[in-house]
């Protein structure tokens, strides 16, 4: 039983399907396993065994009959805390939320209970999904599994740090900047942050509402368009869900390479990489000509203007969106204050931690009267500048590659002195979410330590099928993606 | 340009997030550290560049002005702070 913890969705699915176990001892199996492992991991900020065991029951249920089941029947998962869980503590991993239990399911969620997946818990997370490291969460900082004194990434990263330990088959994360596909690299998983707009918004705690996209996160590409099969699509709920023709994104995973051509921005490939990095990365490319594919050289030349565009929008774009934070409706509420306006100032400046605050007040400076034109509106104007150059690209290939992340995971501490430094972790991530382009990293190997590094693919609008494909063609020919750690504790 | 600490205490009080006069020292240093890294976008010359206000161009959708939501007002109070008779309670604003 012990080989499931490693296996595929799809072989999950065919063994429930077979009652060589049931949804059940599936989730016994894993919960077990979170019991044991993850106080030393500290991923999973919610379990609740009763809530978990009703619904491996109810999946059970469902596979006995035979009817309403999909693929995904009775597999576990987790999601990322920044998803409205219906019952469950639901906290963005903020102080602010500490103790805000959600009435109702974000759609995503929903979309994925629907098909009969079994919730295991929450996964802990950066606060309001600002950092790249998790360690901003009110809940302590996530381990790395690959080595303990290492972050995971972030905000992902309890996400994760879930499956790298194998305490989770899958995953829900988002991206706003990175935060699916850097701890994806920095912990040896798949992980796809869907072109923007192709999985609703509603009921996903907003951070940057033209920047956030959910996405899987899972061992393999092929598990990724399992999931993003069961959630993507059109819901009225988020104005801003595209209205699109439903796709199997699984259609195109067993399609040759012969022919591809691979967009490699020389601004990708700079001295920002670390030489592990490079090493690594340089490897796939090679396997990547073995499979047929061409590469290409591209040019990007607006992408080093990324991280600065990102922290004048994304900021403003919080500031706005946190402003709901006013301990009056749900969240935390100061205990003393002398009138209403203290109230509101108290309970934001106790609720919300440093790296939150510190954005919120940039945002508003961003915005605020006389500065608009000067930051925002030139920030915007640069990201148009980005957002063509990949358009430009796009005409010279089918797919763009590089690096996820400049480095493998660093130490704790590393970079949490200097906002600046931790934001320029996700320097090859940030202009994807700027153009609104879907994004992935896979892992491709191992760098300095044995620590894990991620290839990023980057696709057209809309390229998320060709990606998987792309992804998986590589997975079928390498096995850097089923390499689990050793964790102390665990039997592997 | 870099903000001072009656900037910071401006900027505090717009977001509505108390400073003590020690966090503010910190937090203009910080403020500026990031300001400085942002300032590389004025060298960008952005002529006649229309601005990108969101990734995909969409309109807003409209539906019909019909009740689509049933009323979940104990839930939602359920997560609130402090609640009386279903309202929120709040310090007196008017005297």
């Amino acid at each position: 039983m012990s080989d499931l913890i490693n296996s595929s969705l799809r072989e999950l699915s065919a063994a429930l399907a077979a009652k060589k176990i049931s949804a059940v001892e599936l989730a016994t199996l894993f919960l077990d396993r979170i019991d044991r492992l993850n106080p030393g991991l500290n991923a999973f900020i919610a379990l609740d065994r009763d809530k978990t065991l009703t619904q491996a029951r109810a999946a059970d249920e469902a596979l006995k009959v035979g009817a309403g089941t999909t693929a995904l029947t009775g597999i576990p998962l987790a999601h990322k805390d920044i998803f409205c869980t219906k019952g469950w503590r639901t906290s963005c991993g903020s102080k602010m939320l500490a103790n805000f239990v959600s009435p109702y399911d974000a759609h995503v969620v929903e979309k994925l209970a629907a098909a009969g997946m079994v919730t295991l818990g929450k996964l802990n997370m950066d606060e309001f999904a600002m950092g790249s490291s998790n360690e901003t969460s009110y809940f302590g900082p996530v381990k790395n599994p690959w080595d303990v004194s290492c972050v995971p990434g972030g905000s992902s990263g309890g996400s994760a740090a879930a499956i790298a330990a194998r305490l989770a088959p899958a995953a829900t994360g988002t991206d706003t900047g990175g935060s699916i596909r850097q701890p994806a690299a920095l912990c040896g998983l798949t992980g796809l942050k869907p072109t923007y707009g192709v999985a609703s918004r509603y009921g996903m705690i907003a951070f940057a509402s033209s920047l956030d996209q959910a996405g899987p996160m899972a061992k393999s590409a092929e598990d990724c368009a399992l999931l993003l099969n069961a959630f993507a699509g059109f819901d009225a709920r988020d104005s801003t869900s595209l209205e699109r023709p439903t796709e199997d994104y699984s259609r195109d995973l067993e399609k040759p390479l012969s022919g591809l051509r691979i967009g490699l921005p020389r601004e990708f490939f700079g001295d920002g990489m670390d030489a592990d990095v490079r090493a690594a990365v340089d490897a796939a490319l090679a396997e990547y000509r073995r499979l047929g594919a061409i590469t290409v050289e591209v040019a990007l030349p607006n992408s080093g203007l990324s991280v600065p565009a990102y922290y004048v929008i994304a900021p403003a774009e919080a500031s706005s969106n946190l402003s709901r934070f006013d301990g009056v409706r749900y969240g935390y509420r100061a205990a003393e204050y002398a009138d209403l306006a203290e109230m509101y100032s108290r309970s934001r400046a106790q609720g919300f931690g440093a790296e939150v605050k510190r954005r919120i007040l940039i945002g508003t400076y961003v915005l605020s009267h006389g500065y608009y034109d000067a930051y925002y509106l030139k920030a915007q104007k640069i990201r148009r500048l980005i957002a063509a150059d990949f358009q430009e690209a796009f005409k010279a290939c089918d797919v763009i590659m590089g690096p996820t992340s400049p480095s493998v995971a660093f130490a704790f501490g590393a970079k949490s002195a200097d906002p600046v430094q931790m934001y320029l972790s996700d320097i090859y991530t940030i202009s994807t979410n700027l153009a609104g382009l879907p994004g992935m990293s896979l892992p491709c190997g191992f760098g300095n330590n044995n620590m894990p590094v991620g290839l990023q693919i980057i696709g057209d609008w809309f390229g998320e099928a060709k990606m998987l494909n792309v992804a998986h063609q590589y997975q079928k020919a390498t096995d850097w993606h089923t390499r689990m750690p050793r964790l102390a504790g665990a039997a592997q | 340009m870099s903000l001072n600490l009656e900037d910071v205490a401006r900027i505090a009080l717009l977001s509505r997030i108390e400073l003590s006069a020690a966090e503010r020292e910190s937090t203009r240093d910080q403020l500026n550290g990031i300001l400085g890294f942002i300032e590389q976008l004025q060298a960008v010359d952005t002529t006649g560049i229309e601005p990108m206000a969101h990734a995909v161009d969409v309109v807003q959708r409209l539906r019909p002005d019909v009740v689509t939501e049933t009323n979940r007002r104990a839930d939602f109070q359920a997560v609130a702070p402090e609640t009386e008779a279903g309202l929120y309670l709040v310090p007196r604003v008017v005297e």
